[in-house]
């Protein structure tokens, strides 16, 4: 019978990405309410050294598969590496970090097993009582409680919460007809687990019969980004800009700002296709879900883009001239006015309020 | 060299707005456009075809009126067109459109595929790479640059933090992100000409022999809708509205000590 939560690592140059250790932590609740286990898809080359931590994150098992053709992420090796565990181990879910990596490798696998994918999920559940919880807390389906309240309780599926229309619409899916239950999962959504160094469990290396004939594309070079990317989803402060900024000099003082509270600058859409910054500071469907202690949204009105990706913000302070704007009735503080009187202002208020600090 | 586009008909979501009350979308009057991706994908496949000869075939499935997305493909310079409906394909997930696209594909033949990265309104990403694994090509997903080299194409591929210059044989599928070019306008002759080419429509009965029916359509997709639910909004906060900078700043002052920010 399938069985188990299995967690595909997403590993770049040997490092263990964020995301895969807040799919283990959230695999560890749902493992919880099947009487499952976490099992974690190691795949690299001279990458072993990195299981140990994926146990401390909470994984039971570590599953190696090392190869000088998973050196470099390509498709095939990948895919059919993660095939071969499948048959193998005949989990009952497997969950993947939706990465330009793991959208990639996730669609195939699916294709190859012949089971359901759901994409860029941001909620899961198997406790049909959590889920109504859900429903009924934070969607419009709480308009609709006889309807929730009708759900059958001993439902075990995987329900895979994912965002559509561009975060107008949320949409839970199931898969009940094929085994394994697979998702992508957004980065930065899941909570992230607390590590513990006293944890044990099983490392086991897998053969998945790969060899260097299953790579069909030749890396031809492999280019690095010049600039460093920042990550604004570790951010505790977010100073956000929109159209009301007008421009790439505009975020100087939001940048000036970001500075004194020790957080970064992030935009929304518009700054980003106006080519005023860059795009992974932009915040919203098609950028990063953060969720900071402070978000700081100046002169952004507010689209439902945008507030798809920072509505989990715990503090949101909106500053714009247009009192009406979505983003000013989302807001915990609003205040209409000039971004660029403000928060030059702000900034030095900031400054003579540490100094002062200080001093004492 | 015989190159498909696979396009996809959507709502132009910046334009979709949510019912305060209800939730619910409301779809009246929303635009349909050609997804920005595959757009971008078709003026690619334009390019390559001046350059190194061919033909661009686009195929779009979709229901009846998905025929304007592909005079727009046609108009912009493709040679010709397919459109892929029937009441048996409603309902699919990626799986299920995959298989029917992709049976659509192998009986046009081609040398190249290209789609887009994912569509605007279901997000998913999933059909070019599903596509791919049914027809057993390579693919290459996130492209932003292509060339021709012979019976090969050579492509940047982009991750979150680098790109990969890569070298994929031929036949094989790409994923193209709206980043690899400007599409083209249509001409005032491509509008003319867009509509006097045929646009060949295939049914059910016109892919059966290589289709199960039992993998495609509502019944047949692996995955199923389970609820689906507008978000309930923030409550809302404070809003000061008429104030002086002076007293903006003083309240935010007081907001950024009272949750130690600063």
């Amino acid at each position: 019978m399938s069985k188990d939560i299995f967690v595909i690592v997403e590993q770049r140059n040997g490092v263990v990405q964020k995301v895969t250790k807040e799919l283990i932590g959230e695999s560890v609740k749902l493992a919880g309410d099947l009487g499952e286990e976490v099992v974690a898809v190691l795949m690299g080359y001279n990458i072993k050294g990195e299981a140990e931590q994926l146990i401390h994150y909470g994984a039971s098992k570590v599953l190696v598969l090392d190869h000088p053709v998973l050196e470099n992420y390509t498709t095939e090796p990948y895919v059919k590496g993660i095939v071969s565990v499948i048959e193998q181990f005949d989990p009952n879910i497997v969950l993947f970090g939706a990465s330009s990596i793991g959208r990639d490798m996730a669609p195939r696998v699916a294709g190859r097993v012949h089971t359901g994918l759901t994409a860029d999920c941001t909620r899961l559940d198997v406790k049909v009582e959590n889920y109504q919880q859900y429903l009924l807390s934070s969607t419009s389906m709480s308009l609709q409680p006889e309807k929730v309240a009708a759900l059958d309780k001993s439902d075990r599926f995987l329900k895979m919460t994912r965002p559509a229309f561009g975060g107008n619409v949320m949409a839970t899916i199931v898969c009940r007809k094929y085994k394994p239950q697979m998702a992508t999962v957004r980065p930065g959504v899941m909570e992230m687990p607390v590590k513990d160094t006293s944890r044990k469990g099983e490392i086991i290396d897998v053969d998945a019969g790969l060899s260097m004939d299953d790579m069909n594309v030749e890396i031809l070079e492999v280019v690095k980004n010049a600039k460093k990317e920042v990550d604004i989803t570790d951010a505790k402060v977010l100073v956000s800009g929109g159209r009301g900024v007008g421009g790439s000099e505009g975020y100087n003082p939001l940048r000036a700002l970001a500075a004194e509270l020790g957080g970064e600058v992030s935009s929304s859409r518009i700054g980003v296709d106006s080519g005023w910054i860059e795009k992974s500071r932009q915040v919203g469907q098609t950028g990063k879900t953060v969720h900071p202690n402070l978000y700081i949204a100046c002169g952004i009105s507010g689209a439902i883009q945008h507030l798809a990706g920072m509505e989990s913000s715990e503090f949101i302070i909106a500053i714009n001239k247009d009192d009406q704007c979505p983003m000013m009735n989302i807001a915990d503080l609003g205040v209409q006015g000039d971004l660029k009187v403000i928060v030059p202002m702000l900034t030095e208020a900031v400054k003579a309020y540490k100094a002062k600090q200080n001093a004492i | 060299m015989k190159i498909l586009v696979c396009i996809k008909q959507v709502p132009d979501t910046a334009e979709v707005k949510l019912d305060p009350k209800t939730g619910t979308l409301i779809r009246d009057g929303v635009p349909s456009i050609i997804n920005h991706d595959d757009k971008a994908g078709l003026e690619a496949a334009l390019k390559l075809r001046d350059e190194v000869g061919g033909t661009v075939s686009v195929v779009c499935m979709g229901p009846p009126q998905a025929d304007v997305a592909l005079r727009e493909a046609l108009a912009m310079g493709a040679d010709e067109a397919y459109l892929l409906s029937a009441r048996e394909f409603g309902g699919s997930d990626t799986y299920a459109t995959a298989t029917i696209i992709a049976t659509a594909l192998k009986k046009i033949g081609y040398d190249l595929v290209i789609t887009g990265r994912q569509a605007i309104d279901g997000d998913t990403a999933q059909v070019g790479p599903q596509i791919a694994e049914q027809l057993h090509v390579p693919q290459v997903s996130y492209v932003e640059e292509l060339k021709a080299d012979g019976e090969y194409m050579i492509v940047k591929r982009q991750f979150e933090d680098q790109a990969h210059m890569l070298k994929v044989k031929m036949p094989c599928l790409l994923t193209a992100l709206a980043e690899l070019n400007e599409p083209r306008y249509m001409t005032v002759k491509g509008i003319v000409e867009a509509y006097e080419k045929p646009v060949t429509v295939w049914g059910f009965d016109d892919l059966k022999n290589d289709l199960n029916p039992e993998w495609i359509g509502l019944k047949g997709s692996p995955t199923n809708v389970f609820q689906s639910f507008g978000k309930q909004l923030r409550a809302p906060g404070t809003k000061l509205v008429g104030v002086t900078p002076e007293q903006a700043v003083e309240a935010i002052m007081a907001k950024l000590i009272e949750r130690h920010i600063i």
